[in-house]
């Protein structure tokens, strides 16, 4: 039988304006097992855990129940205060009548009628719970990062000059992202490849840093300290230790007729290529998909000319399995598909672009070689309209319902750029509203309007709608001046709303990381821990987290760095206690608890089982605690109940759902 | 019939196993049981006729424990059951000699009572597959083979068993009906509708147990139903909530593993069609996670114990 305390906090007015918490009190003191209750303005505060110190040395408490807020801001408080009491810390249960009860609810009546519930919940709970002890987990001082764009490289450039090492992954031939694919950056319109560049060769040379490129996460097991990823370094057909990067095999490729994924399509590539010119490492990769020779068994030109015979056509994926204490998700963006836009004529009209394939169009390395022209015929275009949040900001299911948050600002730097090269051009901007919050940002797009003469105009562009003499004819209103507008103009430019890289749903999948209902990866508290996932040991860097430009992505890849190097400069973790627990009598063998177990913590023994003075061999389930935790998929899977959650039994799961029914 | 005794009684001279499991006459020609035939004279008991519905893969789980091996009759539908309880490591494979035996379609006495049919005291088998002739007290009579056929013949799974080291006889798949046209009239069903049926059929219960004790995928060591160390201990069908959650949690229970061997209504004393809960799962599982039959490969990965990054995320819809 426990001696059972409760304790309900006020905090302020957050619960105490809701809830009556004296009611509560009076209601738990009536409770089966209570012997203490009280309440008090903040539990969490000094005073309120040395009153739960005296309550329980007064009066010889054995369990405590905290009505207060969610267990995720403070039970390892109360677990702690408990503990410094002397009681086990696992004798601890949270009523969270704050997030779910006092916040939610209006009515005093009902929300108080609700407490009252959630009280005799963990009350009925705390008499099931049995004192655990936490184990210890040692912690492999080493990192992955998934992603080898401008927030994966900082994050692993800050990681390795602590001195740990670090892993970087990227599905691409070479690291560098989309900060690779820039002209210039705002605001200060230095060149993009300038600034990253020296970043990308300092990651490459780092002692302790190790590139994988055109390689893919294929599968993550374990917990934080302690997780091995498999890792599919994708046949490359070119041996990385003899290739020079000369780039004569480039040169001779007959295959060029594959799309330049760089260039966003723009123009053609050969089927051996490097994505760019300072691409790291600058080691060539073969599209398979399109290499004359691996297609039909003909050709080896590359082969041929290759001076130092790098070239090997039988390569193979190639998986290899390492182990990391901490991983850093830096999985990027990419632009939203424009199937769903028919009227901006995206699709129908060359001229109709998004601002990251201009971005490529203005660039040196570009497929117009940094030439200001129509795609459809070659000519520079006179008249430029850009079109903002095309699939931002959007209410429909057409597009996203967030701000992009990057594209006024890089559509006044194209403005500005293409005022200041071509001061014949015209460049008209439609936007909903110019929003640029950011050190020196508005100072820039000001500069935009007055000194450069962009013209801005407020409002939407109902229609593009593609001419005879090759032009475009752009629908639009004014709503400061309340009128139509018909412009002709020889390019138009979307400002296309940015969504994480589709492939962070299998990422995330893989790391039991949560994503939110745009994919984008969600924090473990969206103001105090904004880098961390809520899943142990996982962390975020840039656009996977949410829409950022480059000066947040490298402040927030900073930030996740010094997360991830306080993980690994400690040598051990304290595991959690909460494990599942097979019991022999019961268990059937059948394999399916470890067939669910996502973390290979489940084992089978030939067992001499001693079942009331029966003896038998039995194929029984075996959990290894340090592999364990405590996601309770198998408990659930057993048919016969033989797994069972320490700390979250069935049978006080039960009791809880008993005494809110009752 | 003859053969299958022949060869049983060679197998179990020769050593090559210890007994054999097989079906045993009744008073009547429909009351068949399971049964162990340690020897050539007790299988002058053994019977194989139209009425030998009884799956008898269970009854492998307790003779696997036991030395030697056993002669076990499986018709195809049965293979599946067997073929499941070994992917669990409930059966030894190694422990069983299967003889898979012909089946036409079995018969559910039942099913010739609703035709009239009384007092039968003997029924042609297998001879025929269209027409059965039954002999009865009041002289022979007729009957089309499939209406007396068990429900679950209609949804044959097919001829071929899955699993044997021999086969004695011929099979015919008695598939004529849409395996999942009856869950299709129930999900049809308003919510309202829904619960009334349910309540209808699950009222009937008397928690006689049956359905649990002969269903292969229910062959837990200690039935949650039958351990002190849960609530839902030996709960008396005192309400009608516990009826129905008797019969849900068990659906729950065999959810992804049941083969869809339709014992469980063939046992029900009440008449209950409880194979539509296990069906309404199959149809589920099959409709988020593409095909799958339970029992047909051993190493094939369970839908619903496994896990694949583009797996259907399917909400909890209303009704």
């Amino acid at each position: 039988m426990q001696k059972i305390g409760v304790f309900v906090c006020h905090c302020g007015s957050n619960i105490a304006a809701t809830v009556d918490v004296k009611k509560v009190v009076e209601m738990a003191a009536k409770e089966q097992g209570v012997f203490h209750a009280e309440d008090y303005p903040y539990m969490c505060s000094e005073a309120g855990q040395s009153r739960i110190a005296a309550a329980v040395k007064e009066k010889g408490l054995t369990g405590i129940v905290v009505c207060s807020c969610s267990p995720r801001m403070h039970e390892a408080t109360f677990r702690k205060a408990a503990e410094r009491a002397g009681i086990n810390p696992y004798m601890v249960e949270i009523a969270n009548i704050r997030e779910h009860c006092s916040w939610i609810h209006k009515d005093m009546t009902e929300a108080t009628e609700k407490a009252v519930i959630l009280m005799r919940a963990a009350v009925a709970k705390v008499h099931l719970n049995a004192p655990l002890m936490a184990g210890e987990s040692r912690v492999t001082k080493r990192a992955l990062v998934i992603g080898g764009g401008i927030a994966g490289i900082q994050t692993a450039i800050d990681i390795a000059d602590a001195g740990y090492k670090v892993d970087i992954v990227e599905k691409t031939p070479s690291i560098g992202g989309r900060m690779s694919q820039l002209d210039k950056t705002f605001p200060t319109l230095d060149c993009s490849a300038c600034i990253l560049t020296p970043k990308m060769v300092e990651a490459a040379s780092h002692e302790n840093i190790t590139i994988h490129t055109w390689s893919e996460v294929e599968k993550v097991s374990g917990f934080v300290g302690n997780f091995t990823v498999d890792i599919r370094k994708k046949a490359r057909y070119v041996n990385m230790d003899k290739c020079t990067g000369c780039g004569v095999c480039q040169e001779k490729c007959p295959s060029k007729k594959p799309l330049n994924e760089f260039n966003r399509g723009l123009n053609t590539r050969t089927a051996i290529y490097t994505p760019f010119a300072q691409a790291i490492p600058n080691v060539p990769v073969i599209d398979a998909n399109s290499c004359i020779k691996l297609k039909t068994g003909k050709c080896g030109i590359c082969e041929k000319f290759c001076q130092v015979g790098a070239i090997d056509y039988t390569q193979k994926d190639e998986i290899i399995t390492e182990q990391y204490g901490a991983i850093v998700v830096a999985t990027g963006f990419d632009t939203i598909k424009l199937d769903k836009y028919g009227e901006y004529a995206y699709n129908e009209s060359k001229d109709v672009i998004t601002s990251l394939e201009l971005e490529r169009i203005m660039n040196a390395a570009g497929p117009t070689k940094g030439h200001l022209e129509r795609l459809s015929d070659g000519k520079a275009p006179k008249e430029i309209v850009f079109i903002q949040c095309v699939g931002s900001r959007c209410s429909d299911d057409r597009g996203k319902p967030y701000c992009s948050k990057i594209c006024c600002m890089y559509t006044a730097k194209h403005a500005m750029l293409i005022r200041d090269k071509y001061p014949d051009t015209n460049v008209t901007v439609f936007y909903i509203d110019v929003r640029t919050p950011g050190k020196n940002f508005d100072e820039f797009y000001r500069r935009a309007v007055e000194d450069y003469g962009v013209h801005y105009i407020k409002g939407q562009v109902g229609k593009v709608m593609p001419q005879a003499d090759g032009s475009l004819l752009v629908q639009g209103v004014d709503l400061l001046d309340n009128k139509q507008i018909l412009k002709k103009a020889d390019m138009v430019v979307l400002a296309t709303a940015i969504e994480p890289n589709p492939d962070v749903r299998k990422i995330a999948t893989m790391l039991t990381a949560s994503i939110d209902t745009n994919n984008f990866l969600t924090e473990a508290h969206p103001k105090l821990r904004p880098v961390e996932s809520p899943t142990a040991g996982v962390f975020l860097s840039g656009v996977c987290q949410g829409p950022k430009d480059i000066p947040e992505t490298v402040a927030q890849a900073g930030a996740a760095a010094v997360k991830v190097i306080g993980l690994l400069a400690k040598d051990k973790l304290k595991t959690n206690p909460c494990t599942a627990k097979s019991d022999e009598l019961l268990c059937n063998g059948c394999s399916q608890c470890a067939n669910v177990c996502p973390y290979g913590a489940i084992t089978y023994e030939e067992k001499l089982i001693n079942d009331h003075g029966i003896r038998r061999t039995s194929r029984v389930a075996v959990v290894n605690g340090a592999l364990c935790q405590g996601c309770g998929a198998c408990t659930v899977t057993c048919p016969s109940g033989a797994m069972d959650l320490q700390g979250f039994s069935n049978r006080q799961i039960l009791a809880e759902v008993d005494a809110i029914c009752r | 019939m003859q053969e299958l005794i022949h060869r049983a009684k060679s197998l179990l001279e020769s050593g090559e196993v210890s007994r054999v499991l097989g079906w045993k006459k009744g008073e009547n020609v429909f009351d068949v049981e399971p049964a162990f035939f340690a020897t050539a004279e007790e299988l002058e008991n053994f019977v194989y006729n139209g009425f030998c519905g009884a799956n008898l893969s269970k009854y492998m789980i307790e003779a696997s424990t036991w030395e030697g091996k056993t002669l076990v009759f499986l018709k195809p539908c049965d293979t599946y059951s067997f073929n499941q309880l070994c992917k669990e490591h409930r059966i030894d494979r190694e422990k069983a000699y299967i003889i898979g035996v012909g089946c036409k379609g079995k018969l559910k006495a039942e099913k010739l009572g609703a035709e009239n049919i009384l007092d039968v005291q003997g029924a042609g088998y297998p001879d025929c597959s269209d027409t059965l002739k039954v002999t009865t007290l009041y002289g022979e009579q007729e009957v089309a083979y499939k209406d007396a056929m068990l429900e679950r013949c209609h949804v044959c799974k097919g001829k071929e068993h899955q699993v044997y080291d021999e086969l004695i006889g011929e099979s015919v798949d008695t598939c004529d009906a849409d395996r999942f046209a009856e869950v299709a009239k129930i999900e049809a069903m308003s919510p309202e509708e829904k619960f009334a049926f349910f309540q209808a059929e699950l009222s009937k219960c008397i928690r006689c147990n049956a359905c649990r004790n002969v269903c292969p995928a229910c062959s837990c060591r200690k039935c949650i139903f039958d351990s002190t160390k849960f609530d839902s201990n030996q709960k008396a069908n005192t309400t009608s909530f516990e009826e129905k959650m008797f019969h849900i949690i068990r659906a729950f229970h065999v959810a992804g593993r049941c083969t869809d061997c339709g014992e469980c209504s063939r046992v029900c004393p009440q008449g209950i069609p409880l194979h539509l809960f296990n069906r309404k799962f199959i149809k589920d599982i099959n409709n988020l996670y593409g095909e799958y039959q339970a029992g047909v490969d051993i190493d094939a990965k369970a839908p619903l114990t496994s896990f694949r990054t583009d797996d259907a995320e399917p909400g909890v819809g209303r009704g």
